[in-house]
């Protein structure tokens, strides 16, 4: 065993090792796969992509640039006639989703979490699992079931926020596995054994020694959990609530091609990229410190 | 261990005169009870109600609607789309896993592809149909395909699109899991790279592939932004029916026809699953 153990540590850091490992000849065909394959694929992502940026920036005549429809973001009217409110106020209501959803994933998940790794430990693989099994249960399914409930809610508040209730259900297994990970790299017994001795309370235990030791992990949670708000449509859809993706999905059917529609489209898709590029430079740091 | 000893040592001293004993189990309370009102309830809803008829009296004939030829259609229809994006996301997702696995691990390319895959396996939703549609739909900037309304292909191929980079972001442990010594031992035998894969390298990633795959049908299956973008005149798979029965009544009358229809997903869903977590277990064998 402990022969092998450090072996085991020289397979986190793939690159350098398996390179060193393969022969010049084989390191070049190697080479000129990968870079064959990232031209392929980068293509093959990036041209949908570009396809959408350059509509949204189409001119009055075919082939022309203009950016009046990123400047429509702010002004579209909807199609009042057919029930949809203006542009602005769905974005409105998906960013306020994506906050609230936030606040409640972590007030629920984190304290909870923490009890159960310090005091009821033998709850912690049913936990996993429930926290799991929103992965398994399509959100089409949710819905179906949601109905009757949502009837209940909607008698004491009609809001789209409202969405949230079931927001943090599917947000449940990405941020629960976020907070895992960051939970898992710390000794929350000795931390809680020290506080404890000292004279702390559970509360003081969980808020000011616990919680300030996996902000990363917090960060990451709330990062997964607005990307998922941000592009969430389904539920929204079914429930008859307008968010973001409601409000472009009814513009495509009834002004198909309005520039906004993908000038909108093109600006969520940079800002879900932009978090989730934060979220890689925060994992970064944190590995570099330990390391 | 060391847990039990600070629950029984360091719970007790000052304040348990003071305070009534509460179980620590209280503390979930509040997480238990939100997962049983937004997550279990309504999943018991499903399951009960697709056993009912709409006036409410238990029907357990239902089932037997799973067979009508119409409802069957929607989930062969489900199971063509799943079938085709998850293989073939899964082919190509290992190309593009074992590319961004051998460069270097803090490189520039290789957190370019896991934060774009990150975000591409989420963002799905309706934008990707809006994308590909001005990429090759009927105004297409590139060209216009004649098969971008085709039931499985055109929807396929939108579909590849988010399946490739989840197949990345699951399958990219298994490949750095490979331990360079088990290479090198084949090369020190002698073995050609196509040996080294034939027989070392093939079977070792072999249950983890086939999880993968698993976890993509399973991924296509409950998708329903992408494809009611794409079209949402006709339904071909279960989701658009579950869809169209939750907005409009008509269709197999005498039966909860949205929740039959999503007991089924519940069904399909849960055996996929199962043999995912089968196959993770065979897998993780050789990855620690």
């Amino acid at each position: 065993m402990a022969a092998l153990a450090p072996v085991g540590e020289v397979v986190r850091e793939p690159s350098a090792r398996r390179a060193a490992g393969v022969s010049a000849r084989r390191r070049r065909r190697l080479n000129a796969f990968r870079y064959l394959v990232f031209t392929v694929f980068g293509l093959f992502f990036a041209l949908p992509l570009l396809a959408m940026a350059r509509f949204s920036l189409e001119g009055a005549k075919l082939g022309t640039w203009s950016v009046t429809a990123w400047s429509q973001i702010a002004s579209y009217q909807g199609t009042q006639a057919v029930g949809i409110p203006p542009l602005i106020s769905s974005i409105e209501i998906t960013l306020e989703l994506a906050v609230i959803t936030c606040a409640v994933i972590v007030l629920l998940l984190v304290p909870t979490m923490i009890w159960i790794r310090l005091r009821v430990r033998w709850l912690s693989r049913t936990f996993e699992f429930l926290c799991l099994l929103p992965l398994t249960i399509p959100a089409i399914v949710l819905v179906v079931g949601l109905g009757p409930i949502y009837n209940r809610i909607q008698r004491v508040s009609l809001s789209a926020l409202m969405l949230f209730w079931v927001y943090v259900i599917l947000a449940l297994p990405y941020a629960y596995r976020a907070l895992a990970a960051g939970l898992g790299g710390l000794d929350v017994t000795t931390l809680a054994e020290a506080a404890r001795s000292l004279g702390a309370r559970w509360l003081t235990v969980i808020v000011r020694v616990i919680v300030p030791n996996m902000w990363q992990a917090i960060i990451n949670a709330l990062l997964l959990t607005s990307a998922l708000v941000l592009g969430e449509f389904t539920i929204a859809y079914l429930l008859l609530y307008n968010n973001l993706q409601v409000e472009l999905y009814s513009i495509s059917r009834n002004t198909p091609n309005a520039g906004v529609l993908f000038a909108t489209s093109t600006a969520a898709l940079a800002f879900a990229f932009a978090l989730l590029l934060i979220l890689s430079y925060v994992g970064r740091r944190r590995r570099r410190s330990r390391g | 261990m060391a847990v039990a000893a600070t629950t029984k040592t360091g719970a007790r001293p000052s304040r348990a005169g003071r305070r009534l004993a509460v179980p620590a189990w209280t503390g979930t309370v509040p997480f238990l009870a939100y997962v049983g009102v937004f997550l279990l309830w309504p999943t018991g809803i499903v399951v009960v109600d697709s056993l009912k008829n709409p006036s409410g009296a238990w029907q357990l004939s239902n089932i037997t609607e799973l067979a009508n030829p119409l409802v069957r259609g929607y989930f062969i229809g489900s199971f063509k789309l799943c079938l085709l994006s998850s293989v073939a996301g899964a082919v190509l997702g290992a190309i593009l896993a074992y590319a961004v696995a051998s460069g270097n691990p803090d490189g520039i390319v290789r957190r370019l592809y896991l934060s774009a895959s990150g975000v591409l396996a989420q963002f799905g939703g309706v934008t990707l149909a809006f994308a590909f549609l001005v990429l090759i739909g009927p105004v297409g900037l590139l060209f216009h395909a004649s098969w971008y309304y085709d039931f499985p292909w055109g929807i396929g191929l939108i579909y590849t699109y988010f399946q490739i980079p989840l197949m990345v972001l699951v399958f990219l442990p298994a490949i750095d899991g490979l331990k360079i010594q088990w290479r090198e031992a084949s090369e020190n035998l002698g073995a050609s790279a196509w040996q080294y894969w034939r027989y070392v390298g093939g079977p070792l990633l072999a249950p983890a592939f086939l999880g993968a795959t698993l976890l993509l049908f399973a991924n296509a299956l409950s998708a329903f932004a992408t494809i009611a973008a794409w079209e949402n005149q006709i339904a071909y798979v279960v989701p658009q029916q579950i869809s169209t029965a939750l907005s409009s009544e008509v269709g197999l009358s005498n039966v909860n026809v949205a929740d039959l229809l999503a007991l089924g997903m519940i069904v399909m869903v849960a055996i996929v699953m199962t043999l995912y977590v089968l196959l993770q277990r065979r897998a993780a064998r050789w990855l620690r």
